[in-house]
C-alpha cells in the first residue's frame, strides 16, 4: 500500500466540501475515466470582488485524487480568482504533506480543474495541454512524453545523458531498460539518422565538451549563456515557464525560473538540465542556480 | 476488532503447524543436505519426506518430477525459458492475455528477443477460445503456457484438455498453477501437463519457497546452473527450512481439500451474495460457474478500488482491487480489461479471497461493512447522483480531456 501522509489520510477519510455546488458559477471537469480519476470542481465566485466564496468537489478516484480534491477546496476559499490561478499543482502535495510520485498526478488534476472552472466562470474555451505519459522513474517522478521530449529537444543518446538533463534513471536503475527504449524509439524517428548514417556524423556527446581555444571575456561569456537560454526557453514556454539570467558570480549562474517553473517539481531537473547545457558551451565547469540562491548583498 | 483476512490470493498466513515443522531447521537441524556428516544427512532425510508431500499434492507419478525452486515466478521462467533452449528450432510461445505478470512480463521480454507470442483472447466471462487455440498450435511452438486458475476472477481454464491438444501435437505445455495448487484437486499422473508452478505462500507454506513440476521425460535445460543440487536442475543450496514448511503445508492442503470446496466456498458464496444483493450497479466477474471455491471478484459501478479497500482497511478489512491506483499504473488490470469490463467498472473491482482460516462471524461483518462505503464514495462521485448513477453518466460527467 501506499505510503500516504497523515493529511492525505485525514482528508479522505474526512473529505471537505464534497458534493454538488447548487449556487456554482464556475464548474471546472477534468479527468479521465481510463486513467481511473476524475475530478469536477464547481465555485461560487462573488462576481464584483471575484472571490471564491464556496468551492465543493465530486471525484471518481483513488485516496489521493480524493484527498488532493478536498484539500484545493480549502485552499481557494477566500480567495479571489488571480489568486487562485497561482496555486500550483506542488502547492496542493505540500499542503497535504507530500504525495507519492505515482500520485503527483492528482494534484496536478486538482491545479487542471481549478484552471478550468475559472476558465468556464470566464466564459473561456480551456483546453488541455498537459500530456501524461507511462511513470518511467519512479525514483524522480519522470513520465515517459517527459524522457521523450528532452531527449528530442537535446539529441540524447544514452541513458546517462537521460540522467544528467532530467534526473531519470539516477535512482534505483530499475527504468534502464524503459529509457533505452525511449532513446531507440527517437533514434529510429530522427530523420538523416537511420543505419545508412556513418556513426561519424553523429554530434559530440556531452561528455566530451571541447573546450574552447582562449577563455571567454566577461562580455563572451554572458552572451553564450543568454544563447543558452534561448535555446531552452521554447521548451519551457511550452510547459507555461519561462527562464531568465540574474546573475553571474564568478562560477555560479543565477537564474529567475518563472510561471510554471517557479516552484515545480521539476526545478532541479530543469536547473541540471541547463547547466549540463551550460558546462558544454562554456566549456567550463559552472554551477547554475535559481535567484533565490543568490547571496544577500551586504 | 479482529482483522479480517479476505485476501488470500495475494498471500496467506503461515500455518501454524508449517511453523513448527520448520522451526527445528534453523537450529539443531541446520546442515547443508549434501554433507556427508549426520548433520546433512537428517536435513537429506527432511527434504526427501517434503518432496514426497508435494508429489502427494500434485499428483505425480515420480518425487524426481518435484524440483524446489524460490518461489513462482522462478519456476514459470525456468520452464518457458527451458522449453525454448531445449527446442532451438521452434520459436514460437503459445499464453492467454490474462496471465500473471510473471508469464506476461517475461513474453514482453521475450518478444524484444525475437521469439514469437501468440497471447489467447478471451471472452466477457474470462474464457479463451478452443478453436482459437487448435488454430494456433503447429511445429513452431516451443511451449503453451496457461494458468490454471486466474488471480484476479478465480476463472479455471481447461488446462488438462489444453495439455492433451498440445501433446498431441508435440508440444510441452506449462501450467502456472500457483493459485489452483491446493484448492483444487491436481492429479499430474494423468494429464499430459509436462510442467507446472507453483509457489508456497499461497497455500500457508512461508514466502520465497516454489516448485517447479517436470515431468519424467520432458527435455530441460536449468536456469540456474552450479551445484548438483535437485540433480542439477536448479542449482543453489537447498532451503531446506522452507522446504519442509512447504511439505507440511502440502499435506495440510489435501487433508483440507474437502474443506476448501465445501464449507469455504459455501462462505464465499454468503459473502458474493450478501453484498450483491444489497448494493445495485455491481457484478461479479470472470465465469462464475467455473472458478476457484475461495475467490470473488466484484466490480463496483461508478467508484474507484484504491477508495474502497482504504475505507475497507479502516475497519480491519483487507481485500485487493485491480484498479490502476492501486498498482500505480495508468490503467486498471490487464485481466478486466482482458474481459471487456467497461472502465467505469473496471477501476472499481475488489476482489476477496477466503482461505480455511475464515469464518462465518467474519463474512457477516464484511457484508455490513460493504454497503456504506459503497455509498459512501458514490456520494463523492461526479458519476452518480443520488441513489443511481447520473442520467446517461458518460454524457452527464465528459471532462476535458480523456
Amino acid at each position: 500500500m501506499w505510503e500516504y501522509s497523515d493529511k492525505v489520510r485525514e482528508h479522505f477519510f474526512n473529505p471537505r466540501n464534497s458534493g454538488p455546488l447548487e449556487e456554482a458559477n464556475g464548474i471546472g471537469d477534468v479527468g479521465s475515466i481510463q486513467c481511473g480519476d476524475a475530478l469536477r470542481l464547481m465555485l461560487k465566485v462573488e462576481p464584483e470582488t471575484e472571490i471564491i466564496q464556496d468551492a465543493h468537489f465530486q471525484t471518481f478516484g483513488c485516496g489521493s485524487a480524493i484527498a488532493s480534491s478536498s484539500a484545493l477546496t480549502e485552499m481557494i476559499k477566500g480567495m479571489t480568482l488571480d489568486e487562485a490561478l497561482k496555486v500550483s499543482n506542488q502547492d496542493i502535495a505540500d499542503f497535504l504533506d507530500g504525495l507519492p510520485p505515482e500520485k503527483m498526478h492528482c494534484s496536478v488534476m486538482g491545479r487542471e480543474a481549478l484552471q478550468a472552472a475559472i476558465a468556464n466562470y470566464r466564459g473561456e474555451e480551456w483546453s488541455d495541454d498537459h500530456e501524461e505519459g507511462a511513470l518511467i522513474c519512479k525514483c524522480f517522478a519522470i513520465d515517459a512524453v517527459m524522457i521523450e521530449d528532452v531527449v528530442k529537444a537535446n539529441d540524447l543518446n544514452t541513458v546517462e545523458e537521460v540522467t544528467f538533463y532530467t534526473k531519470a534513471g539516477g535512482g534505483c536503475a530499475a527504468c534502464h531498460e524503459g529509457i533505452e527504449e525511449i532513446l531507440a524509439k527517437v533514434k529510429a524517428e530522427r530523420p538523416g539518422m537511420g543505419e545508412t548514417s556513418p556513426p561519424a556524423v553523429c554530434p559530440a556527446t556531452p561528455e566530451a565538451p571541447k573546450p574552447p581555444a582562449k577563455k571567454l571575456s566577461i562580455v563572451e561569456k554572458i552572451k553564450k549563456i543568454e544563447e543558452v537560454l534561448e535555446s531552452v526557453r521554447p521548451m519551457l514556454q511550452r510547459d507555461h515557464g519561462d527562464v531568465e539570467l540574474a546573475d553571474v558570480q564568478g562560477k555560479k549562474i543565477y537564474v529567475h525560473l518563472k510561471g510554471a517553473c517557479s516552484g515545480c517539481m521539476m526545478e532541479a531537473a530543469t536547473l541540471g538540465g541547463i547547466q549540463q547545457k551550460m558546462i558544454e558551451t562554456l566549456g567550463e565547469l559552472v554551477q547554475v542556480l535559481p535567484s533565490s540562491h543568490m547571496p544577500v548583498e551586504a | 476488532m479482529e482483522p479480517i483476512y479476505l485476501d488470500n490470493n495475494a498471500t496467506t498466513r503461515c500455518d501454524p503447524a508449517v511453523v513448527e515443522a520448520m522451526l527445528p531447521f534453523f537450529t539443531q537441524h541446520f546442515g547443508n543436505a549434501s554433507s556427508i556428516h549426520a548433520f546433512g544427512s537428517e536435513v537429506g532425510k527432511a527434504l526427501k519426506k517434503a518432496r514426497s508431500q508435494v508429489q502427494a499434492l500434485l499428483g505425480a507419478e515420480h518425487d524426481s518430477e518435484i524440483i524446489f525452486t524460490s518461489c513462482g515466478t522462478e519456476s514459470d521462467s525456468t520452464a518457458i525459458l527451458s522449453a525454448l533452449k531445449a527446442q532451438p528450432d521452434r520459436n514460437t510461445v503459445i499464453t492467454t492475455n490474462v496471465e500473471h505478470p510473471a508469464i506476461l512480463t517475461l513474453c514482453e521480454w521475450l518478444e524484444k528477443e525475437g521469439y514469437i507470442v501468440h497471447k489467447l483472447k478471451v471472452d466477457r466471462k474470462g474464457r479463451i477460445d478452443m478453436d482459437e487455440y487448435k488454430s494456433l498450435l503447429n511445429d513452431r511452438v516451443a511451449v503453451v503456457s496457461a494458468m490454471w486458475a486466474n488471480n484476479e476472477t478465480g476463472t479455471i481454464f481447461p488446462v488438462v484438455e489444453m495439455a492433451e491438444l498440445a501433446s498431441a501435437k508435440g508440444i510441452m505445455f506449462h501450467t502456472d498453477a500457483v493459485q489452483a495448487v491446493g484448492k483444487i484437486p491436481i492429479d499430474l499422473k494423468n494429464t499430459k501437463i509436462d510442467m507446472l508452478s507453483l509457489s508456497g505462500h499461497k497455500l500457508h507454506a512461508p514466502k520465497g519457497i516454489g516448485v517447479l513440476y517436470l515431468r519424467r521425460g520432458c527435455r530441460f535445460r536449468p536456469l540456474l546452473r552450479g551445484g548438483h543440487q535437485e540433480r542439477g536442475r536448479r542449482a543453489g543450496t537447498e532451503n531446506s527450512a522452507s522446504i519442509v514448511g512447504l511439505g507440511m503445508a502440502c499435506e495440510l492442503a489435501l487433508k483440507k481439500m474437502e474443506i476448501e470446496n465445501t464449507e469455504v466456498k459455501r462462505l464465499r458464496d454468503k459473502l458474493e451474495q450478501g453484498i450483491l444483493s444489497q448494493i445495485t450497479h455491481c457484478f461479479p466477474t470472470g465465469d462464475v460457474s467455473n472458478r476457484l471455491p475461495n475467490t470473488s471478484n466484484i466490480a463496483f459501478e461508478y467508484i474507484e478500488g484504491e477508495a474502497i479497500l482504504l475505507l475497507l482497511n479502516k475497519l480491519g478489512i483487507a481485500a485487493s482491487s485491480g484498479s490502476a491506483c492501486t498498482s500505480g499504473s495508468l490503467e486498471p488490470s490487464h485481466v478486466m480489461r482482458a474481459m471487456g469490463i467497461p472502465y467505469t467498472a473496471a477501476h472499481g473491482t475488489i476482489r476477496f479471497s477466503l482461505s480455511v482460516y475464515n469464518t462465518e462471524a467474519e463474512v457477516d461483518r464484511v457484508i455490513e461493512a460493504v454497503p456504506p462505503i459503497v455509498a459512501q464514495l458514490r456520494k463523492l462521485s461526479p458519476y452518480w447522483k443520488d441513489d443511481a448513477p447520473a442520467a446517461n453518466p458518460e454524457a452527464a460527467f465528459a471532462p476535458t480531456y480523456a
